[in-house]
């Protein structure tokens, strides 16, 4: 708003510039390069245009039909990822502590998972679900539970879920910690004065304050989990069949394992692309969501009182909309 | 009223669901080959120290944990002194091009790593980096830059305009002023950013794999290796994580009074 304009600037942005275009856009380019070849062996490549491309996007092909669901698969365990740690995460902010050592105790063991390296969730899983010598999975077959990730597929698709939920939760959680903390008092005194219940306090003033964060939380959270390739690679290396292949791992298998480029830089390139476009919609629908609320905060006087969940100034809360 | 009812309860469970996997890694550590194969047991019964005192004493073992911290460490150092000077410039001026260069930058961060494997070991197999620490700490810089532009960014936002003016007005040169005064101001924000880039560096193993063969093997591709070749040796593998897990707690604690307000990437 009140920046200044200074085309020098560009001088302070170069070398993170040069940095990332080394190590972004040079390989970028073999990529797209690889993508429209098609290779033999022995460093002797054949154009093929945007064959590939078309092979991808075709279901009764090999190549189509592996990428097309792997892609579903990948699709249904982000939305059933978010659908978990997003609500999950509120609830366990909103539950920490308010004040004394036990916010620091919470604090580093909430974030102790997120920096576990990837390979070692998946190991620590794989362990703990084994039925032999897992806690986790010797307890539920004690249970009667016929529990067995390496043969079952519901049980496969159980135990990453319950990994990714154990190892990304605290990151959701902390963020909406960090947006709560943010929220001066005068805004709960104020509600306290109204009379608001709890939900309308949660609704009125701390899921708006969380917007920002959440947002965050959202992108972060759904990168991740369509990129995820280690975790559930150490578990179940794709299986029981393929039922736990996701996008990556199936990347990994034909690019390192039949170390087939043209395929493999095709599909990367549809790959990447789709987290873009995906992020842009969440990134441009969640911000339009907010400024909307914005303006119709600022638009209506105080004393009109039409969206419930518009965050508004602490002294005209009005708790009563937000029970409804 | 900040909180809801039976927070202890939820707060209580929740650590106890993550505490729970991370327990049994630590508590088969401990224990023999035989007792973990053949009993059930809650804690070590017959504990011992000769998983630990197999990665200390055999090289290939600890020299992977060497190497792991060796590219976090390079990393974390190039990303932070790249990124200071632009997260200045895109919080304080407007430039041709900035939205986009922003938008691009962060369009890296959602670049899947597998997407990225083989150019990379192309290109740093070309230049000769191929096997050491700096292909490693180079392709890491590819998501860990952008974040901290991301985190930085918003931490200078925080220093209020009027002190870079003051500083001029003093007669600062830009260099100065950087080093002596906004440096020191968003110290905590570097902090933060670094505990970052810490993080996705150390945690990231698929390019570290790719990127290495014997020199700089990272810790991380060592367990896998050793645990295929040499059958399932599970008291070992699970000391191997164990010893992966510390070097992180040791940073969490160092920045826990910030890491909430990291986590928000500075902007809240």
């Amino acid at each position: 708003m009140d920046k200044t304009i200074n085309q020098k600037a560009w001088f302070l942005v170069l070398p993170v510039f040069l940095v990332v275009a080394f190590s972004a856009v040079l390989p970028l380019m073999t990529v797209v390069n690889y993508s429209m070849q098609d290779t033999f062996g022995n460093n002797q490549f054949f154009w093929n245009g945007v064959g590939w491309f078309k092979e991808l996007l075709d279901p009764s092909t090999d190549l189509g039909g592996r990428f097309l669901a792997s892609l579903g698969r990948n699709l249904f365990f982000s939305a059933v990822i978010l659908a978990i740690e997003v609500p999950l995460g509120i609830i366990v902010a909103l539950s920490m502590p308010r004040e004394g050592w036990s916010v620091a105790a919470c604090l580093v063991i909430l974030a102790l998972p997120l920096l576990i390296p990837w390979n070692v969730v998946g190991t620590i899983w794989q362990i703990f679900g084994r039925p032999d010598i897992g806690l986790l999975g010797y307890v539920l077959n004690h249970l009667g539970f016929n529990y067995n990730y390496v043969s079952n597929e519901v049980d496969a698709w159980v135990t990453v879920i319950v990994m990714d939920v154990w190892h990304w939760t605290s990151l959701v959680a902390l963020l909406c910690y960090a947006g709560l903390k943010s929220i001066p008092d005068a805004y709960y005194q104020a509600a306290q004065i109204d009379g608001a219940s709890r939900w309308a306090v949660f609704k009125a003033i701390q899921l708006p304050k969380m917007n920002r964060v959440l947002l965050i939380a959202v992108l972060l959270r759904f990168m991740d989990s369509f990129m995820i390739y280690t975790e559930p690679f150490v578990v179940t290396g794709g299986g029981p069949g393929n039922s736990t292949t996701f996008v990556s791992i199936e990347l990994v298998k034909i690019a390192l394992g039949q170390f087939d480029l043209g395929k493999a830089a095709a599909l990367s390139l549809v790959y990447n692309l789709i987290i873009l476009i995906v992020c842009w919609v969440f990134y441009t629908v969640m911000t339009n969501a907010g400024t909307e609320r914005k303006a119709v905060a600022q638009g209506e006087p105080a004393a009109e009182p039409k969206a419930a969940a518009a965050p508004r100034p602490a002294g005209v809360l009005k708790p009563k909309e937000g029970v409804a | 009223m900040h909180s809801i009812p039976g927070r202890r309860l939820i707060m209580a469970l929740f650590l106890i669901f993550l505490l729970l996997p991370i327990y049994w890694l630590v508590n088969m550590s401990f224990k023999t080959n035989a007792e973990i194969v053949s009993t059930m047991t809650l804690w070590p019964h017959t504990p011992t120290l000769q998983h630990y005192r197999r990665i200390f004493t055999d090289e290939s073992w600890y020299s992977g944990y060497i190497n792991s911290l060796e590219y976090v460490v390079i990393n974390t150092v190039i990303s932070i002194a790249v990124a200071l000077p632009a997260a200045y410039a895109f919080s304080r001026y407007r430039f041709l091009g900035d939205k986009h260069l922003f938008f691009w930058l962060l369009s890296n961060r959602m670049a899947p790593a597998a997407v990225y494997a083989l150019p990379f070991f192309n290109l740093y197999s070309a230049i000769g980096l191929f096997d050491t620490p700096w292909a490693v700490a180079l392709a890491h810089c590819i998501f860990n830059v952008p974040l901290a532009v991301w985190i930085l960014e918003g931490f200078v936002s925080g220093v209020p305009r009027e002190i870079d003016e003051t500083a001029f007005l003093d007669g600062y040169s830009f260099p100065r002023f950087f080093i002596k005064i906004l440096v020191p101001l968003i110290a905590s924000g570097i902090g933060v950013a670094a505990f970052f880039c810490f993080m996705f560096s150390w945690v990231e193993l698929l390019l570290a794999r790719t990127l290495t063969s014997v020199q700089a093997k990272p810790i991380a591709a060592i367990m896998t290796r050793t645990v295929s070749a040499a059958g399932m040796d599970w008291g070992l593998l699970a000391a191997a994580g164990v010893l992966t897990i510390i070097p992180g707690a040791l940073v969490i604690w160092f920045v826990r009074n910030y890491i909430a307000r990291g986590f928000a990437l500075g902007r809240v």
